[in-house]
């Protein structure tokens, strides 16, 4: 019973012997093999990390489990978050949009806006458009966006609704209410990609519809767009827009949500942040635009260079040479040299890795999450002097990201000792972490079960990350998002350190001060 | 002027909501407001339109079918292995939210916080994805040989495809001589995850009370009964099992939280089901009843005054040497909350909570708060029906403004114009509160707490609220050099 001087949740409670003794006497009733035959259980635990079960598990073709992806709307909603007074609007089914709310919500520790049409039974026998019509209407009326970021649910795309058609239509009986509102929208079935691809689809879709056609184009002398992707580390907008800063006041972010989730106490704002309707109607007459994840955006990439024949590139400033290359090409781009700030902070990160190194050096790494975060995150391991033994990217893209990915590594001495692991799930981690062990894993919170079952400490940087708390509101690009990952990435290790010789009067010789 | 009574203030409040509306979605919405008082005749309670259709269009914090079958229902159960049977995202984001706690090796014998998924790409929608799940339902069986069955959670796009998932589960079921059972949960099916509990529950109607197999062998005694309902959301099952054992009961399942599929097969041997979640799984209790004559009673173990209320209704029904037993329990438990009380009602008294929770907790948590005089004025229901409003009646204690199928706009704005001191509901809803400066606890979560069943339990909650109402940081949003206060 509780001690009400001394009240304990969940945690402590059931470990009074009243609730073990019950805990135990359940096991009577139950099937699981962990009541009826423990010994299996450990027998067949041990069969699961071995060679055997790792080709088995590496064989398996239809059950995906444990997957390190989601699907298209969620990163159609952070590209909507991204402009001015912008309202996410999902047509589809209301329970992707509360999973998609929940998501983001459980990472950012903030609200995130958006709605849905609520499709149901009648909207797939008759299509969605009824739901269309009142939906933008009603979504007008409430929450007063200057601009509706429609997106699908595999639902909608199933039954083939036609969004040109249905916005169109709606605007049109909607008796002039939303005559003044801007509405982009774009197709992101489920079953195609994961969520980078929705993030490419409505970034792209926004472009090309917001901005007029080539012929009306005229070209904004030195001004560069930046499109950052698919970014959950709002530090690192922060930090990229602070890097632009440094070389032209006309470089600016499509795309932009940081403020979005990143809002004060004090009063609930709706929107908030996000890149001004008129700099995104206007994105067609930059000079260039730098895409920092190349490959969440592969279509935009291709309005871009082909519709709008403007220059185009893309930067990976995660780490130090793709800050460099990323700060190169902005003094490229803008005709300005790199300034002192930069090459200040840049002479400080490598000061601290050069303070930090022997930590690293090494060290055997998995890493698994996005292709543009790997690409960085591995680089900087690299340059660190670190082993990304295993690099598992569930999203991989079909075409180049693995050469990209290798040229990378290959610049490591132990580049043979490095595996690229294009389309597997964590459960494949899991088999590679029993037969081919490393000494850290970095990843989101998905790799939490994996440090249970194999050990390996897991050091959290990608996305989602539910069970810690700030650290999207960090920066993981640029000089300064670099030294984060050094630091994280460092203490870590020291942690894991402290951890294996704290053992009193048997490991604890090691159990330093200084470090 | 302003109103004068708290009525008065929540019929304005209505008032001033529906006024943003376009015409046609005012009068929907209309329905599903309202205001009840327990003295009230034919107040909200009994007419509130509920289990409707959703607004297009709006912040809805509704779920669909497959949340609540998937999600809900069959999810906790921990030797079975679901699949979330369409493309990736459905599983990803259910996964390990719920807290559904339980025992086991997880990847070995048990599974509940994994996700699975046949992670559907655009061959599988356009040809069809039943070899697909015909291949995963043999690959899981080889690579998860402990798994005590499988069963198929349906996401969208399985019922618009003419995908015939129950043909495959049954020639799996044959071969692998596992229970192998195919729930057709879509979440465009119905208006929220009620349907999706319904057809849970169907289910486990079709598939689990039709295997006798666990039950022909099983011996019963007088004092059986099953937990149903519960889905040991931070050991909320645990907290209530101990107490119906100290009564003298043996509980012989939980559903569906910590549950194993022979819990869910064994349970027509109870002499008594106990019902916690009623707009879940009342539909399985209705249906033992009249297949296995098992009677089923509705309880209800938030705070001291429910819970001990609800004991002496269950021991009741088993006759004097239970009750004695009961009454003993009641004391000694009694002891420790009033001192919980005593502990924590002064710091609480007198605040005012407004609740929007699923489709049991906005009236079952009301007893709870008002132990420590903390006072409900407003409640409603992501998914219920009719006669959840009803049973409200019961448990409101003054006039309360009723809300159904409440989007974030409107909440925002009663909790404006009400100006509780506390706001309990989702992780959606969590942070806008919280940036207006008020407190905030999630009421599906247990915020990361729990459990909040039973008499330790509501030592739990009150220490919770305690934490919630009286942190400091509350005292920080208004800058010292600001004159106006800020937030709601």
């Amino acid at each position: 019973m509780q001690d009400v001087e001394k009240i304990v949740n969940g945690q402590k409670l059931f470990l009074k012997e009243e609730y073990q003794t019950s805990l135990a006497a359940k096991k009577e009733f139950e099937s699981s093999m962990g009541s009826v035959n423990p010994a299996k259980v450990e027998e067949v635990g041990e069969w699961t990390k071995s060679w055997d079960y790792r080709e088995k598990n590496l064989a398996r073709e239809a059950i995906t489990v444990n997957p390190a992806k989601a699907c298209q709307p969620l990163g159609a909603i952070m590209a909507g978050l991204g402009f001015e007074n912008t309202m996410p609007y999902v047509h589809g089914s209301h329970g992707c949009v509360a999973y998609f709310r929940s998501y983001f919500t459980r990472h950012f520790k903030e609200p995130t806006p958006c709605v849905s049409d609520s499709m149901s039974e009648s909207a797939a026998v008759f299509g969605g458009l009824a739901n269309m019509k009142d939906g933008l209407r009603n979504c007008n009326a409430m929450y007063k966006p200057e601009h509706i970021s429609v997106s699908t649910t595999c639902m909608a795309e199933v039954i083939g609704d036609d969004l040109n058609a249905f916005v169109q239509g709606a605007r049109e009986e909607a008796e002039g209410e939303l005559d003044d509102t801007l509405i982009t929208y774009a197709h992101t079935p489920s079953f195609v990609g994961s969520h980078i691809t929705g993030y490419d689809n409505m970034m792209k879709a926004t472009l090309e519809q917001l901005n007029p056609p080539k012929s009306e184009k005229v070209v904004d002398e030195g001004r560069i767009n930046i499109i950052p992707g698919f970014e959950p580390y709002l530090g690192s907008l922060a930090e990229v827009k602070e890097i632009c800063a440094e070389f032209s006041d006309k470089i600016v972010m499509i795309g932009d949500h940081e403020a979005q989730w990143n809002t004060g106490a004090g009063e609930y704002q709706l929107y908030a942040g996000g890149t001004p309707m008129e700099v995104a109607k206007t994105a067609i007459n930059a000079e260039a635009t730098v895409s920092l994840q190349k490959y969440s955006t592969v279509q935009t990439a291709k309005t871009i260079k082909n519709k709008w024949k403007q220059g185009y590139e893309t930067c990976n400033p995660i780490g130090l040479a793709g800050t460099d290359e990323f700060v190169m090409k902005l003094s490229e781009l803008s005709g300005k040299e790199v300034s002192e700030k930069l090459k200040s902070e840049r002479a400080q990160l490598v000061d601290a890795m050069q303070d930090s190194y022997p930590y690293m050096h090494g060290k055997k790494f998995a890493i698994y999450g996005d292709p543009d975060f790997l690409l960085g995150l591995v680089s900087f391991i690299v340059e660190m002097g670190g082993i990304p033994t295993h690099v598992l990217c569930h999203n991989a893209p079909r075409k180049g990201w693995e050469k990209d990915m290798q040229e990378i590594l290959d610049k490591s001495p132990w580049a043979k000792d490095c595996q690229i692991w294009p389309n597997k799930d964590l459960w494949h981690l899991r088999s590679l972490l029993f037969t081919e062990p490393v000494d850290f894993m970095i990843g989101n919170v998905y790799g939490k079960e994996l440090y249970r079952d194999t050990g390996t400490p897991l050091i959290r940087i990608g996305f989602p990350i539910f069970d810690r708390h700030h650290l999207h509101r960090y920066s993981i690009s640029g000089y300064k998002g670099a030294l984060n990952l050094l630091t994280w990435i460092t203490n870590g290790i020291l942690d894991q350190l402290d951890e294996e010789t704290k053992d009193i009067g048997e490991t604890d010789y090691f159990f330093d001060a200084v470090r | 002027m302003g109103p004068e009574t708290l009525e008065a203030l929540q019929q304005e409040a209505i008032a001033e909501v529906l006024e943003v509306y376009p015409a046609k979605a005012a009068k929907n919405r209309a329905k599903h407001l309202g205001v009840d008082s327990p003295e009230g005749v034919k107040g909200a309670c009994d007419k509130t339109r509920s289990n409707k259709q959703t607004v297009p269009g709006v912040m809805s914090q509704r779920g669909c079918a497959y949340a609540g079958s998937k999600g809900v229902v069959w999810g906790p159960i921990k030797d079975m292995i679901h699949i979330s049977h369409g493309p990736i995202g459905c599983g990803q984001y259910s996964r390990g939210g719920r807290r559904n706690y339980y025992i086991g090796t997880t990847g070995i014998d048990t599974f509940v916080t994994m996700n699975f998924t046949t992670d559907f790409s655009e061959k599988d929608i356009v040809f069809g994805g039943d070899k697909k799940l015909k291949q995963a339902l043999t690959e899981i069986d080889e690579l998860f040989p402990l798994n005590n069955g499988i069963s198929i959670q349906s996401e969208c796009p399985i019922g618009l495809i003419g995908d015939d998932i129950q043909a495959v589960a049954k020639v799996h079921k044959k071969e692998s001589e596992k229970p192998t059972i195919a729930v057709s949960c879509e979440g465009f099916r119905g208006v929220s995850q009620s349907l999706g509990h319904h057809l849970a529950n169907d289910a486990i109607r079709d598939e689990v009370m039709t295997d006798t197999s666990a039950r022909d062998e099983f011996e019963s005694t007088d004092y059986d009964v099953a937990i149903i309902g519960d889905y040991n959301i931070g050991g909320d099952a645990w907290a209530t099992r101990i107490l119906l054992e100290e009564i003298g009961l043996r509980v012989i399942a939980q559903w569906s939280g910590d549950a194993t599929y022979k819990e869910m097969a064994i349970a027509p041997k109870a002499k008594l089901n106990l019902l916690h979640c009623y707009r879940s799984m009342n539909y399985i209790s209705r249906h033992m009843e009249q297949e296995f004559n098992i009677p089923w009673m509705e309880y209800n173990f938030f705070g001291p005054s429910k819970t001990t209320e609800s004991l002496r209704k269950i021991a009741e029904f088993f006759g004097k040497e239970v009750q004695d037993k009961a009454e003993a329990v009641i004391a000694k438990y009694t002891a420790m909350t009033d001192a919980v009380i005593a502990k924590y009602k002064p710091v609480l008294e007198g605040k005012k909570v407004m609740l929007y929770v699923g489709g049991l907790r906005p009236r079952h948590v009301i007893g709870a708060y008002e132990d420590l005089g903390m006072e409900i004025i407003g409640t409603g229901y992501e998914f219920a029906h009719g006669d959840d409003y009803k049973r409200t009646k019961e448990d409101i204690e003054r006039s309360t403004l009723i809300y159904d199928d409440v989007n974030e706009y409107e909440l925002e704005k009663f909790v404006q114009k009400l100006k509780p001191d506390l706001v309990a509901a989702g992780v959606k809803e969590k942070y806008v509160f919280q940036k207006m400066g008020l407190p905030f606890r999630q009421m599906h979560s247990w915020d990361y707490s729990g459990p909040y069943h039973g008499y330790d339990a509501f030592a739990v909650f009150a220490k919770d609220m305690d934490l919630a109402m009286n942190s400091p940081v509350w005292n920080h949003t208004k800058a010292p050099w600001e004159k106006e206060e800020v937030g709601a």
